[in-house]
C-alpha cells in the first residue's frame, strides 16, 4: 500500500497582497513521480518552493496552511533540516563553477560544516554519481571543474549534489528546459531510476514530459489546484474542462 | 483555432466524405440487386478503389498528427476512434463490393421470391439507414443516437437468423432456385456484418465523446 510522504493541507502562499497559491490540498505518495503543470503565473513554482520552505526566503512572501513531511509540519522544523530532507534542482544547471566535480557532489556537507573521513566522502561521491548515471562518464576526471561538463552532465551533477545529502524528496523546477533533447531524455530516464529511492516532484511546462515521466499529474490554474490525478487518466480523460483546454492547447 | 484543431476538423471532413462514399456504394448495390443492373454493380466494384484510397489517406493523416502534435485527451480519443471507424468503413466498402460481384457473377437474375421472402430489401434499407445514422451521430457527436444503433443492429441479426429457414422453404418449393438462394443467403450474411460494423463505429463515437469503452461490455451496451 502506498504511503503519503508529503501532504499539503489548505496551503496558501502570498507575495505581499498577491494571493498566488490558493488552498492547495494534495497527498504525494512515496516513491512516485509527480508532475506539476500549468500556465505561467499559475503558482506551480511557488507551491514547489513552499514544500522545502524556499518561498519564505523572498522578501514579502508569506504562507498559510501546512506542508507535512512524514506527518510533521515543515514549518515546525529547522529550515536547514527541511532542505536536507527535501532537495531541489533548478531550471539551469548550477554547479559551483570553481569547485571540482568531486567537491560539487559533497558541497552540501562542506557548506553545512559536516566533516567526513576521506573514505566516506569517496563513497558518497561514487554512490551519488552512480545514482545519476554519471559515474562512468566522470570517474577519471573528478578533479576537473564542474563547469567542464556538458549541460546535461552538469544537470545530472546538480542532481547528484542533491542526492548526496540522502534526501527523501527531490524537487525539480523545470529541470530540462535548458537542455537539448538527448540530455533531456537522459535526465528523464534518470527520473525512473531515482523514484526507486526518492519521491520526485517536478514542475514542468513540457506536457509530454509530464506524460512520459510522472505517475501523477497536478494541474494548477490561477493559484488553484484544478485537478490532480493519475497521469494516464489526466492525459486521456481529464475531468475538468480547464485541464482539457490546457493540455489540448485550447487555452485562451 | 489552433493548428491541431484545424487538422482535426479536416480529418472529420475527410471521414464524412468517406462515409458518404460508402453509403452511396451501399445504395448503388441495393439498386443493382433490385434491377439486376450489372453495369451499376461494375461501377460499385470500380469505386471500391476510392474507398481504399480514403482509408490509406486517413491512416497517413492520423499518423502525421500523432507524430507532429502529440494529441491528448479528447483529441487523442477522436483520432483513435477515427482510425477504427476508418477500418470499419473500409470493411463496409468491401461488403458492397462483394455483393456487387455476386450480381456480376450470377448467371441470371435472382429469383424474385427468394429474396423478397427473406426481407433482403428491408435488410438493405435498414443497413443503409443504420450506416447513415451512425454517420450523423459521429458528425453531431450525438451519443444518444449512437446508442440507438445497438438496438437497430439486432433487427438485422434477426432477419439473418430467420433467413435460412425462409430460404430452405423456397428451395423445397422450387429446387431450381438453389443457386439464387445461396447468393441471397451470402448477401444477407454480408448485410448482417454491416450492422456489426456500424455498431462498432457507434461504440467509437461514444468512446471519443464520453471516454467510455463499451466494447465487449456485458449485457446491453446501450444502457452503459
Amino acid at each position: 500500500m502506498e504511503s503519503t510522504i508529503v501532504k499539503s493541507i489548505n496551503y496558501n502562499a502570498y507575495f505581499g497582497d498577491n494571493h498566488v497559491v490558493k488552498d492547495v490540498n494534495m497527498d504525494i505518495p512515496r516513491n512516485h513521480v509527480i508532475a506539476v503543470m500549468g500556465p505561467s503565473g499559475c503558482g506551480k513554482t511557488t507551491f514547489l518552493r513552499g514544500i522545502n520552505r524556499m518561498h519564505e526566503l523572498i522578501p514579502g512572501a508569506t504562507a498559510k496552511g501546512q506542508i507535512m513531511l512524514n506527518n510533521e509540519d515543515v514549518m515546525e522544523m529547522h529550515p536547514i533540516f527541511v532542505r536536507l530532507k527535501i532537495g531541489m534542482v533548478f531550471q539551469r544547471p548550477n554547479p559551483f563553477p570553481n569547485l571540482s566535480i568531486y567537491d560539487n557532489v559533497i558541497a552540501g556537507y562542506k557548506l553545512n560544516g559536516i566533516k567526513l573521513p576521506k573514505a566516506e566522502k569517496d563513497r558518497i561521491v561514487e554512490h551519488s554519481l552512480t545514482r545519476v548515471a554519471l559515474w562512468k562518464e566522470v570517474k577519471d576526471s573528478l578533479t576537473k571543474k564542474g563547469s567542464f561538463l556538458s549541460g546535461g552532465q552538469q544537470q545530472r551533477l546538480c542532481i547528484a549534489r542533491a542526492v548526496a545529502m540522502e534526501p527523501e524528496v527531490l524537487l525539480f523546477d523545470e529541470p530540462t528546459s535548458a537542455l537539448d533533447p538527448i540530455s533531456t531524455s537522459t535526465v528523464e530516464e534518470l527520473f525512473h531510476e531515482l523514484k526507486k529511492n526518492y519521491t520526485l516532484i517536478i514542475v514542468t511546462h513540457n506536457m509530454q514530459q509530464a506524460a512520459r515521466v510522472s505517475d501523477r499529474t497536478a494541474f494548477f490554474y490561477m493559484g488553484e489546484l484544478v485537478e490532480y490525478d493519475i497521469t494516464k487518466n489526466m492525459f486521456t480523460n481529464p475531468k475538468d474542462t480547464r485541464t482539457q483546454n490546457y493540455i489540448t492547447g485550447r487555452f485562451s | 483555432m489552433t493548428q491541431l484543431e484545424n487538422e482535426i476538423r479536416d480529418i472529420k471532413l475527410e471521414v464524412l466524405s468517406m462515409w458518404n462514399l460508402v453509403e452511396s456504394q451501399l445504395r448503388k448495390t441495393r439498386s443493382a440487386i433490385l434491377n439486376f443492373d450489372r453495369d451499376l454493380a461494375r461501377e460499385v466494384v470500380l469505386k471500391e478503389k476510392r474507398v481504399n484510397a480514403f482509408e490509406l489517406k486517413l491512416d497517413r493523416d492520423c499518423e502525421n498528427i500523432f507524430a507532429l502534435y502529440c494529441p491528448v485527451a479528447v483529441d487523442l480519443r477522436f483520432l483513435l476512434a477515427v482510425l477504427k471507424i476508418n477500418n470499419n468503413l473500409e470493411r463496409i466498402g468491401d461488403i458492397a463490393e462483394g455483393i456487387a460481384k455476386y450480381i456480376i457473377e450470377a448467371l441470371s437474375d435472382f429469383d424474385h421470391d427468394s429474396f423478397m421472402g427473406t426481407d433482403l430489401l428491408k435488410m438493405f434499407d435498414d443497413a443503409i439507414s443504420i450506416v447513415a445514422d451512425t454517420r450523423l451521430a459521429f458528425e453531431k457527436e450525438d451519443t444518444i443516437l449512437a446508442r440507438s444503433i445497438f438496438k437497430r443492429d439486432e433487427v438485422l441479426d434477426r432477419i439473418n437468423a430467420n433467413a435460412i429457414n425462409k430460404l430452405a422453404d423456397c428451395i423445397r418449393a422450387d429446387t431450381g432456385i438453389v443457386n439464387d438462394a445461396l447468393y441471397v443467403l451470402s448477401i444477407i450474411r454480408k448485410l448482417e456484418r454491416v450492422g456489426d460494423q456500424s455498431k462498432n463505429m457507434a461504440e467509437e463515437v461514444i468512446f471519443f465523446v464520453e471516454a467510455k469503452v463499451l466494447k465487449h461490455a456485458e449485457g446491453n451496451p446501450a444502457n452503459e
